[in-house]
């Protein structure tokens, strides 16, 4: 047992593994911010009147869930960086890792946000029209602001399943928290104890981030 | 003011209006009753486009209701609109839910739309409830409020969907009251009601609407007293 898990080994792997969770938040945020973007698009195009958005947004949707992020993670190291035009830095892993976790994730937040818009009631739309609003107008202020609250949660769900899956991250050498802790295991065999320690990592960070969002949310609530 | 020729109005396979004709002049209100289905309803949101006719014309103060986005819009910010279950929204205080769309669709100013709002909000007796909350209301209130916001947009026309029937029966009172006042005024209404109480006293004329058509229309003391279609008959006879 003293030597399945030797303290000091734990202990010493702490300070590299903390290194690498800057660069896990980092990808993790600017995936998300790409995902949102990316999903409140293709959510309204979901729900819109004219077929080839919605035959678009249906057929990116489908593909994307349907294909494991790994997979889409080696595709687009392997496409994206060349089209355009970087080397083979450190940098163009990190870009080909956030741009395919964001690709992924709109479609996620595609069907969150689709949904959260749908769970509006039709008559707040209809009021609005009958007011003169245009469409554009009608979601902007009614439908949208509405909708937010519907999408917080499941946003901040996606945002924590994000994290955790940005650990694949590491299969295209981007040095995030789990990659350094296979750097370090591959070097003095605590294989153990630094899995350990990474996963203690994730979990502070997941399980912080559903209170800070649980208050958020109960705010919101009391808000209305 | 509003010239309706030969509307026809179908879901899909069903018909829902076969084919309605009617001049409603400025000034008038018209109150149409009717079973439930007969397509009260879908007339009166075909009169403000809020479903597409599938043929026939419609022609609101010199503008037809054709597919063009302008026309529609302008015909919107002029025929206002009170529904059953008053689509406030509910994420805006009371005066933020009257001044929107002046702002929004009018361009007004803040400081004119808010005047003008808290005018409109005297006129339904609630000029306290300005900062409250849709929800923090009655439904009476709310809907008198309804009404507020769609006065802020000075339309010519008004068009209430049942505008009491979400109501308990001791807030009825109030929100005819407003209507009552804005008939006094001059305002064109088209009125889809139960309330014959309303119907008598208030409207120039009873549209009758059964299976998608007009069936009969009249002067209110006429259709209540002596109607001559048998539908009619046997409608009144089951509410009255
Ligand atoms: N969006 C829709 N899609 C399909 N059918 C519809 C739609 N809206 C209304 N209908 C149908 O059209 C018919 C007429 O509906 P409408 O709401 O106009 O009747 P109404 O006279 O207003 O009835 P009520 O007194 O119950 O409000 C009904 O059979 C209804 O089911
Ligand atoms: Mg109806």
């Amino acid at each position: 047992m003293s030597n399945l898990f030797v303290w000091k080994n734990f202990v010493e792997a702490l300070p590299f593994l903390l290194t690498g969770v800057k660069v896990t938040i980092t990808i993790t945020i600017l995936a998300v911010v790409i995902g949102i973007i990316l999903g409140t698009l293709l959510g309204l195009a979901k729900l819109s009147n004219t077929k080839i958005f919605r035959l678009v947004a249906t057929v990116y949707i489908d593909i994307v869930r349907g294909t494991p992020l790994l997979v889409q993670i080696f595709i687009v190291y392997l496409i994206f960086p060349p089209l355009f035009g970087f080397n083979s830095s450190d940098f163009y892993r990190y870009v080909a890792a956030v741009l395919a976790m964001g690709l992924n994730s709109g479609a996620y937040v595609a069907e969150i946000v689709r949904a959260g818009i749908q769970a509006i009631d039709k008559g707040q739309m209809e009021a609005a029209r009958s007011l003169g609003m245009s469409h554009a107008k009608a979601m902007r202020y009614i439908i949208l602001p509405q909708a937010f609250k519907q999408i917080l949660p499941p946003l901040g769900n996606e945002f924590i399943i994000l994290l955790k899956d940005s650990s694949l991250a590491s299969t295209i050498s981007v040095q995030e928290m789990f990659k350094n802790g296979q750097d370090i295991y591959n070097r003095n065999w605590a294989v153990v104890e630094v899995l350990i320690g990474v996963a203690i990592i994730y979990f502070i960070m997941t399980f912080t981030f559903s209170r800070i969002l649980a208050i958020v949310e109960r705010r919101l609530k009391t808000s209305d | 003011m509003i010239n309706v020729q030969d509307l026809k109005k179908n879901f899909g396979s069903l018909q829902v209006l076969k084919g309605i004709t009617t001049h409603i002049d400025e000034g008038e209100v018209v109150v149409v009753i009717g079973p439930s289905g007969s397509g009260k309803s879908t007339f009166l949101r075909c009169l403000n486009k809020l479903e597409d006719a599938t043929s026939g014309e419609i022609v609101i103060d010199g503008i037809l209701l054709d597919k063009s986005e302008a026309h529609i819009n302008q015909i919107r910010a002029e025929v206002g609109m009170v529904f059953q279950r008053f689509n406030l929204f509910p994420h805006m205080k009371v005066i933020e839910n009257i001044t929107l769309a002046p702002i929004k669709v009018r361009q007004k100013s803040h400081d004119i739309a808010r005047k003008e709002g808290m005018e409109l909000l005297k006129k339904v007796g609630l000029s306290d409830k300005a900062e409250a909350y849709p929800g923090q209301l009655s439904g009476g209130q709310q809907q008198r409020v309804a009404i507020a916001r769609a006065l802020a947009m000075h339309p010519k026309i008004m068009l209430f969907d049942e505008p009491t029937s979400a109501l308990d029966p001791e807030l009825v009172g109030e929100v005819l009251d407003v209507m009552k006042k804005l008939a006094e005024e001059g305002m064109t209404m088209v009125v889809v009601t139960h309330e014959m109480g309303f119907a008598r006293e208030v409207g120039d004329r009873v549209i009758f609407m059964d299976d998608g058509r007009i069936c009969e229309e009249n002067i209110p003391d006429e259709i209540f007293t002596n109607p001559y279609n048998e539908r009619t008959k046997a409608f009144l006879g089951k509410i009255l």
